[in-house]
């Protein structure tokens, strides 16, 4: 007896498979859409963009204090001088963890997400939980992440409801001092720069290995 | 609109569940429909917001049921339909039996990639003085409309300050309907969770919108 659940559900996957192909087919057919164009966003999207963007714009800030300044003033135009990361559009606005305020950065409305630097946005922050509950209960919201703040910690949730985007600067971690740009840059996470995380903390044998800063 | 989609401080939905390494798409048509959907706005079928728009006028149960990608779909496919880009009995055939419309922009090329890779700019030169400054209060209007708009139903009625002043952007409410731009003067508000959630709110918590200028009064 194979189950008909299976059956069932692989029946409407392909549903949706055939009709997206079928869209497909019609908008080549009528000439909106040169062949080869899809494949060439889709490649796009997946090679050039990512959290490494915006990592290497926050590792730039921990050790650049005028590009942190720019970075806070303008992050359009700041971002736009570091040749080597992905273009930026308007209007970029990066917002700073301290110890006494936390940022967190959520779309109620859909899925507004600076993904340039961050890459397409991940399914929960897509998701109703993340959406519904974000604005109401980010400490509740920041539990499910395994993450947690002292009590008197200022959350300042930032709703993306217009076409500004926010990428949260998050504090260095400590221990440090002397790390290179690049070194810094692979401790910045993804969700440390929505809000909904820190930077790694670096393994402590990393500190034992002959010739890394101390 | 009223839709099930402005779910800002709705309750019921469960916990968060962050994907481990988490693939970009999870199946090729997902990939496929994010192209499209780029590829056709970019040809100048529609808006930013007429795209918002048809996602959010999916009945409901549709929306709530559906994963992102097939709303984003499911909106493309009637987005499509009414602006003509193609017919009932294209999608009943699998293959385009209407002639083609012309598009604003002409056919979306390979050339026309690098063009979709940086986001649009939506600030314009401004039609009015700014009614608002950073440091005044103002209260979210209490309206409804029941087409697009970016003010969350949560916010409404609600008191804040405005903390930043971006200029005039494209309004959404107009463009999603292809009224016009109508350019209009765009604030960061901050509300107090305890204005928002009630006495009994986490009095750490504050949230900001950012709200275009015909959204507020002074308070």
């Amino acid at each position: 007896m194979s189950s008909h659940d299976h059956d069932h559900d692989h029946s409407e996957l392909s549903d949706t498979e055939l009709r997206v192909r079928a869209l497909e087919t019609i908008l080549t057919e009528k000439g909106y859409v040169e062949p080869g164009a899809l494949d060439a966003i889709i490649q796009a999207f997946e090679t050039r963009i990512g959290p490494h963007n915006g990592a290497r714009v926050v590792a730039r800030a921990w050790v650049d204090p005028a590009f942190r300044q720019a970075l806070l003033d303008d992050a359009t135009k700041a971002v736009a001088t570091l040749g080597h990361v992905s273009r930026t559009g308007d209007h970029l606005v990066a917002v700073e963890n301290s110890p006494k305020r936390h940022n967190m950065v959520v779309c109620t409305l859909c899925s507004c997400y600076p993904w340039e630097l961050l890459g397409l946005p991940p399914v929960w922050y897509k998701s109703s939980p993340y959406r519904s509950r974000a604005v109401k209960d980010p400490r509740g919201v920041l539990a499910d992440f395994g993450v947690s703040l002292p009590k008197d910690t200022e959350i300042r949730v930032w709703d993306s409801t217009a076409e500004t985007r926010f990428l949260v600067l998050p504090m260095r971690p400590s221990g440090t001092e002397g790390f290179s740009e690049e070194q810094l840059a692979e401790l910045v996470t993804r969700d440390s720069m929505i809000g909904t995380g820190f930077p790694k903390t670096f393994p402590k044998t990393f500190l034992k290995t002959p010739g890394a800063p101390s | 609109m009223n839709g099930v989609h402005d779910m800002g401080g709705m309750d019921g939905f469960g916990k968060v569940e962050p994907e481990p390494n988490e693939p970009m798409f999870h199946s090729d048509w997902e990939a496929r429909v994010m192209a499209m959907v780029r590829a056709m706005g970019a040809a100048g079928a529609f808006n930013i917001d007429a795209s918002r728009y048809y996602r959010e006028t999916l009945p409901p149960a549709i929306y709530l049921a559906s994963s992102y990608y097939k709303k984003w779909f499911l909106g493309l496919e009637n987005l499509l339909v009414d602006k003509g880009f193609i017919a009932e009995v294209d999608i009943a055939a699998g293959r385009a039996v209407q002639p083609a419309k012309p598009l604003k922009r002409g056919k979306f090329a390979i050339a026309d990639v690098e063009r979709i890779m940086v986001r649009g700019k939506f600030d314009r030169t401004p039609q009015a003085a700014a009614k608002f400054k950073p440091g005044d209060k103002v209260r979210a209007k209490n309206i409804h409309p029941t087409t697009h708009t970016r003010l969350p139903r949560y916010v409404r009625g609600h008191v804040g300050v405005i903390e930043r002043d971006h200029g005039c952007h494209v309004f959404p409410d107009s463009a999603a309907m292809e009224l016009s731009e109508n350019p209009q003067w765009l604030y960061t508000v901050v509300f107090d969770g305890t204005e928002l959630w009630g006495a009994d709110a986490d009095p750490t918590v504050k949230v900001s919108i950012d709200a275009f200028e015909p959204y507020l009064e002074p308070a």
